[in-house]
């Protein structure tokens, strides 16, 4: 696992063009500290830094086939190289299984982009073809691995991470409205939009061609559902279970495949406690598992993470993170995630990779994607029961059914049912609406743009995010079942805008941790693509058939606990400053109408609410992180917040 | 009674829940919950903060968007509290 960067075009010299690649390494070194490498040729560059998991001895690049013609730059992992390179030796090549990168650079000699779909992988790489004299980008299935690109120079330039592109000469570092406005509503940018003006993404599943002055870009994947007509009934469920049980070992097993040893994530819930036995026996010595932990006992899960780490026998290593952590380590981890946030939990994620790295481990298994594509989170059960209450919006009994879906929120158990109809829009909503299933979600985010400065309204117009996703849905998914189309926004947009980024690639990557995600291996997202919807939702009971599989593999006292989504303290980490600290200077009103964003009244009141402790409302706490995090983008970064009084440039509204 | 009810009330909706901004609408009508000023948590500070500035008890089964969701609504449930 590692970074790229490169360029492709350009009206400037080799050298001028190597200078480029070192000046974007020296940004992402620290995904790739073991060791790195630039070639130019021509108008093209190639550049990368290494982290050494697979093909220690072979596997230095940018690689050049042995004819000379394709030279490769990649970060990632093809998890099924030994099955690829046994498949090409078939086909007459003579390769040594030794390194995935020259399985990837051999099988896209022979097949060109047609190679993609037999890639079970992570990926994100830049292959040069000389005669053709083409630069190909591409990326992975659902986003795990990150590409961003920009234009300078005359030249196309892309890199691992935003910071690579921004140390460009030439390169804006503006915030871009119109992000800022879809993260205040879906908490991400839509790809290929990132918070960046001047920067945007390769969109998870897609591929860019630069060849004779054209950048052409599409999709060579997408998340697929049947039609609702047309979802399977006929399989047997014992049948179903042992298939998924079969596919998750198999995901598991080929990501377990390195030259180092790999340890796990175990959070206490379901999803991680899963892949850390099925781990733990493939494995076959003892397992490293590691554990995020609270000072506070509403987001502690320390009694389910040991109870776990006894049952497979791990070597369990925790971190505790605390609120005074949460606030003092914001500004380093927006240093790397470089997109505003509403949420404080990808900070304390960085101490858990952090602990990875101490622990002298590289690589990791991760149980993200499970709640995406076996409905595990709350908010498809809230869908569900939102269309039960729609169906009779006069009913006083049904609305009390949201009470059973969020035990631990007190201010839904205190709440009539007329209030809750209300909140939860019963009666109110069109239940054709394509994005009915996020529409709360959407719309109580969106609160938060109350913050909004004047100017910022100004420039945003009657601009509307969830509009904008609309028109970008497939043309089959109105025909679809309501949970796919709930769970296809999630794969599609919150995963790999949030999910894979925020909380996993960057506080990853900034530890040097690779992460990896069986239960997002392309097969496992088919089958549970092709699923009933009643075998993954059943009543209001999430991720029914996983929970099957895994009462074959862990206590059943994990499998029937409480949901506890993963959260960090929000507001309440800012609550009570010991003294003068950056807080105060990124929210001061000069520095509020520097950037032009937020209303500097309002978010003053917002500000003293919160260092109160007294911030209790959703809107609220995501306000607060959200105009935090935004204003530590536009007005400088870690390092230089501490003397951000002294004339960093800020970075305005326009 | 009630006009002062409505400017106190009126008050402490806009320091609360609209941060002292006054360019968002709110006249008596406007309902709390459609235009999200208010949520779950904000509606039982709502209550929480009638019962100690008016001296009234609200019932659980007083809170209903009938007697809360606007400010006109919100006076007027005061003062038949406070009568009653």
């Amino acid at each position: 696992m590692c970074a790229i960067a490169g360029y492709f075009g350009g009206n400037f010299s080799g050298e001028t063009g190597a200078s480029y690649l070192r000046l974007m390494l020296d940004h992402l070194n620290h995904r790739g500290p073991d060791g790195n490498g630039i070639l130019v040729n021509g108008d093209v560059g190639l550049a990368h830094a290494r982290l050494s998991i697979v093909g220690l001895a072979d596997g230095s690049q940018p690689m050049v086939s042995t004819d000379g013609n394709l030279s490769i730059s990649y970060n990632g992992e093809v998890f099924n190289y030994v099955e690829l390179c046994q498949e090409l030796n078939r086909k007459g090549h003579n390769l040594k299984s030794g390194s995935d990168t020259q399985v990837l650079l051999t099988a896209f000699g022979d097949k060109g982009l047609d190679c993609l779909p037999d890639l079970n992988g992570d990926f994100a790489f830049a292959i040069h073809d000389r005669t053709r004299q083409r630069l190909v980008l591409a990326r992975d299935r659902v986003g795990v691995r990150p590409l961003f690109y920009t234009h300078c120079n005359g030249a196309v330039f892309f890199a691992s991470e935003v910071q690579a592109l921004l140390a460009l000469p030439g390169v804006s570092h503006e915030l871009d409205p119109i992000a800022l406005d879809q993260t205040f509503t879906l908490w991400c940018p839509i790809s290929p939009r990132t918070a960046y003006a001047a920067i945007k993404e390769l969109p998870p599943g897609h591929v860019m061609v630069l060849e004779a002055g054209m950048q052409r870009i599409h999709a060579w994947w997408k998340p697929e559902f049947p039609d609702r007509s047309d979802v399977a009934t006929d399989a047997l469920p014992e049948n179903q279970i042992e298939e998924l049980e079969a596919l998750l070992v198999d995901a598991t097993r080929l990501r377990l495949r390195a030259d180092v040893p790999v340890g796990a994530y175990l959070s206490g819930g379901l999803d991680s406690s899963l892949l850390s036995a099925l781990a733990a026996k493939i494995h076959g010595h003892e397992l490293r598992t590691y554990s995020l932990r609270f000072d506070s006992v509403e987001h502690d899960e320390g009694r389910w993470q040991g109870m776990m780490a006894e049952s497979i026998g791990s070597h369990h290593v925790s971190v505790t993170s605390s609120h005074d952590q949460i606030r003092d380590e914001l500004p380093t981890a927006m240093s790397s995630i470089r997109q505003p946030i509403l949420r404080t939990a990808p900070v304390p994620l960085q101490s858990l990779a952090r602990s990875v790295r101490d622990d002298g481990r590289k690589v990791v298994l991760t149980g993200e994607g499970a709640d995406e594509i076996f409905a595990g989170y709350d908010l498809f059960r809230e869908a569900k029961a939102r269309r039960f209450c729609g169906r009779q919006p006069s009913s006083a009994r049904r609305p009390r059914i949201f009470q059973r879906l969020y035990p631990y929120l007190p201010g839904i158990q205190q709440q009539t049912p007329e209030y809750l109809a209300r909140f939860f829009g019963i009666g109110a909503e069109d239940l054709q609406d394509p994005l009915y299933s996020h529409r709360p979600r959407f719309r109580s985010t969106a609160s938060a743009k109350l913050f909004f400065s004047s100017e910022l309204r100004g420039i945003l117009g009657n601009y509307d995010a969830a509009e904008e996703l609309v028109s970008q849905l497939p043309d089959d998914f109105r025909r679809w079942h309501p949970l796919n189309q709930a769970q296809y926004l999630e794969t599609r947009y919150l995963l790999p805008g949030y999910i894979l980024s925020a909380q996993g690639d960057r506080p990853m990557m900034a530890n040097a941790v690779e992460g990896r995600f069986p239960f997002l291996d392309h097969r496992v997202v088919a089958f549970a693509s092709r699923l009933h919807p009643d075998r993954k939702l059943k009543g209001l009971r999430e991720k029914h058939i996983l929970k099957e599989v895994a009462r074959r593999h862990i206590p059943g006292e994990i499998i029937d606990r409480p949901k506890q989504p993963y959260r960090a303290p929000d507001a309440a980490s800012f609550a009570k400053p010991r003294g003068p600290d950056y807080l105060r200077t990124v929210l001061s009103p000069e520095k509020l109408k520097a950037s032009a964003f937020f209303n500097p009244v309002a978010v003053g009141k917002l500000a003293d609410k919160a260092m109160l402790g007294e911030i209790a409302s959703f809107r609220d706490n995501s306000a607060f992180i959200g105009v935090l995090s935004t204003q530590i983008l536009a007005i400088g970064m870690s390092d230089s917040l501490s003397n951000c009084e002294n004339g960093i440039s800020p970075n305005h509204v326009r | 009674m009630s006009d002062d009810t409505k400017a106190i009330l009126r008050a402490f909706i806009v320091e609360n829940f609209l941060f002292g901004d006054e360019s968002q609408p709110l006249t008596a009508d406007t309902s709390l919950i459609d235009n999200d000023y208010v949520d779950s948590t904000g509606i039982l500070e709502l209550v929480s903060y009638l019962e100690e500035t008016f001296g009234i008890k609200v019932a659980d089964t007083d809170i209903i968007p009938a007697n809360l969701d606007s400010l006109a609504r919100i006076a007027a449930f005061v003062d038949r509290k406070q009568a009653g």
